[in-house]
């Protein structure tokens, strides 16, 4: 429908900045708070124009970190979220890919029951089977492992699914076109299938990497070593001081540096990621 | 460059559907032939187990000397041209010519210098290096059937590859396949459904009912005299008028047959002719005209010059030789 009233422009208009303006308002805060000293937080009056201590804050949190919350410093659990959040991705890509081409392409032995398998696994979330997930975990002693981090978050029905889809609308003709070329079903995989889903896998990948960045429960509860410390369970470490006030500014600092990563990853992967959710010829 | 033979070649689907049954034919080398009937016949079928992309359920399929019922695809040395071309997306014209080759470890020289040939051959060379997607139908067709030459394979086979193009661009396609076929001198089998299209194209046609040859030959021979109702039905545009012969009693020589055929161009207006025709409707197709009328309450069609005079009844005689008797039950052509 296009209606041309200008009036109904202004109400678009102001629904939209009323919608990025509640979203954007806390970010603006913690922005905010982040650029002050503990000080002028604590004072009672929250300011709402950035203070002169932005790079002094973000340095010593990227450097040093707050020593009395027994966390080390921001950098440190950047890089763990980031190691954490690429193999999550990139596994759940790896194995979901394999799995869809497996139950898409090959006729084998309970393959309905594999199938089904997996779909089940849909309705077992982490948090649902955290306990046992968790004892398993502690017996193969990957706690406080990036392995331990990433490998019970791996297995994923959803994209597995998606994949699946993706290669149900790949045309049979296609396939068998591919067979008259002499190429194998490994050739085929790699030729013909990875490059016609390379923008679902992007999609894909931005979905996962935010996903397994904004992993919470999961390391809070597997690390001890404040080495695999990741920066989302790590600001409530900070939040959480023993012997004084929570330094806010810092904290926000720290939770302005964890939302980077993501929004670049949207960013620099945008027109693959739209195009892989709206693309549907083949 | 091959000889194709097969030998009463039958399909059963898992579920235990038939869906060709008793098919022999042997293919010279160099020999086009075309495979036609209505959907449903099993045509496409017979070309998939050939290709070896459908297993055989019976009977034995010779490429060459070669027994092939268990050999890969890729290893059958034909080339196949789809329907809906099947063309790598992603990949370029040039990409799309060589993939096969570049599989089989053809070394590149050689790939390089069959790509450019097929692309002499198909007037494709400006376009070697887009993408599929940017071509039309036409240049998606002939990249299809260069993907097919350059394998240099024993034979060509073609999976209603012109279906998907607009009537004229089918024309012309028609005739550069056949054409190509002809200089390349490459055993070709040929689906269609399409008579006309199986009419030009074919050395020999082979009519498919239910799964069952109904007949070989040359396309003359098929039009001329067809083995059974069904392909005097199936071959020729307008189809061959069948008749009951209680219909039109009285016949000479027509007593023994349950059906009698003739061809619509085969009749002609002759006042004191034996068959009587209610004329119901015309259709004038520019050079001539159908006329459509009822004899002995069955109903008949003749093709008659567009300025030949009409009336609502008209006496039709036929040209000498041009009846053709078939078995009242089984349909077979009495000789």
């Amino acid at each position: 429908m296009i209606e041309n009233r200008p009036g109904l422009n202004l109400l678009a208009h102001l629904t939209l900045m009323l919608g990025v303006a509640i979203v954007a308002l806390p970010v603006w805060v913690a922005f905010v708070a982040s650029t002050h000293t503990a000080t002028d937080f604590m004072s009672g009056t929250i300011p709402i124009w950035p203070g002169p201590h932005l790079v002094e804050n973000y340095a010593r949190m990227l450097d040093a970190g707050v020593s009395t919350s027994g966390t080390p410093p921001v950098g440190t659990m950047m890089l763990n979220s980031l190691i954490m959040a690429l193999l999550i991705a990139c596994g759940k890509i790896a194995i979901s890919i394999t799995s869809a081409f497996a139950i898409v392409y090959f006729r084998f032995p309970l393959r309905n029951l594999a199938f089904w398998c997996i779909f089940i696994t849909l309705m077992l979330p982490v948090e649902v089977r955290i306990v046992p997930t968790f004892q398993v975990v502690a017996d193969l002693g990957l706690l406080n492992s990036y392995a331990g981090l990433s490998i019970p978050l791996i297995a994923s029905a959803t994209a597995t699914f998606l994949f699946r889809q993706v290669f149900l609308t790949i045309p049979d003709e296609l396939t068998e076109a591919a067979r008259i070329d002499g190429a194998g079903p490994m050739k085929f995989f790699r030729d013909i299938l990875l490059p016609l889903s390379r923008t679902n896998i992007a999609a894909l990948f931005v979905i996962l990497f935010i996903y397994g960045w904004n992993q919470y429960l999961w390391p809070l509860l597997i690390t001890t070593s404040s080495d695999y410390y990741t920066v989302v369970a790590g600001i409530k470490r900070m939040a959480d001081a023993v012997d004084g006030l929570p330094q806010w500014h810092l904290v926000m600092a720290t939770a302005m540096l964890a939302m980077l990563p993501p929004v670049a990853v949207v960013i620099g992967m945008q027109r693959l990621f739209v195009k892989g959710l709206v693309e549907t010829e083949k | 460059m091959a000889s194709i033979t097969l030998d009463t070649v039958g399909k059963i689907y898992a579920g235990g559907t038939r869906a060709v049954t008793g098919v022999s034919i042997d293919i010279a080398d160099g020999e086009f032939i075309v495979l036609v009937g209505p959907s449903g016949c099993g045509k496409s079928t017979l070309l998939r187990m050939v290709a070896g992309l459908e297993p055989i359920s019976e009977g034995t399929v010779r490429i060459g000397d070669r027994v092939v019922n268990d050999i890969e695809p890729a290893d059958r040395d034909i080339a196949m041209v789809f329907q809906n071309y099947a063309l790598y997306p992603h990949m370029s014209v040039r990409q799309n010519l060589a993939y096969g080759l570049k599989n089989r470890g053809t070394p590149r020289p050689e790939i390089d210098r069959r790509v450019a040939e097929a692309a002499e051959i198909l007037q494709i060379g400006p376009y070697l290096d887009r993408k599929p997607r940017a071509l039309s139908g036409g240049q998606r067709q002939r990249v299809a059937m260069g993907r097919a030459i350059v394998r240099e394979p024993a034979a060509f086979l073609f999976d209603e590859p012109l279906s998907n193009l607009d009537a004229k661009l089918r024309v012309t396609m028609r005739l550069e396949i056949k054409e190509l076929q002809r200089r390349l001198r490459t055993t070709a089998i040929y689906v269609t459904h399409d008579q006309l299209e199986a009419m030009t194209l074919a050395d020999r046609l082979v009519v498919l009912n239910g799964g069952r040859i109904e007949q070989i030959g040359t396309p003359l021979e098929v039009y001329r005299k067809p083995a059974s109702t069904f392909v005097a039905g199936f071959i020729g545009s307008p189809a061959m008028n069948l008749i009951p012969s209680r219909a039109v009693p009285g016949l000479p020589g027509t007593a023994h047959a349950g059906i009698i055929g003739i061809r619509p161009e085969d009749l002609t207006v002759a006042p004191d002719g034996p068959i009587g025709m209610d004329v119901v409707a015309v259709e004038e197709l520019g050079a001539q005209r159908l006329v459509h009328g009822r004899t002995g309450g069955e109903p008949l069609t003749v093709t008659m010059p567009s300025d030949a005079a009409l009336s609502d009844r008209l006496q039709l005689a036929w040209r000498p030789g041009a009846l053709h008797l078939f078995g009242a039950e089984d349909g077979r052509r009495i000789d």
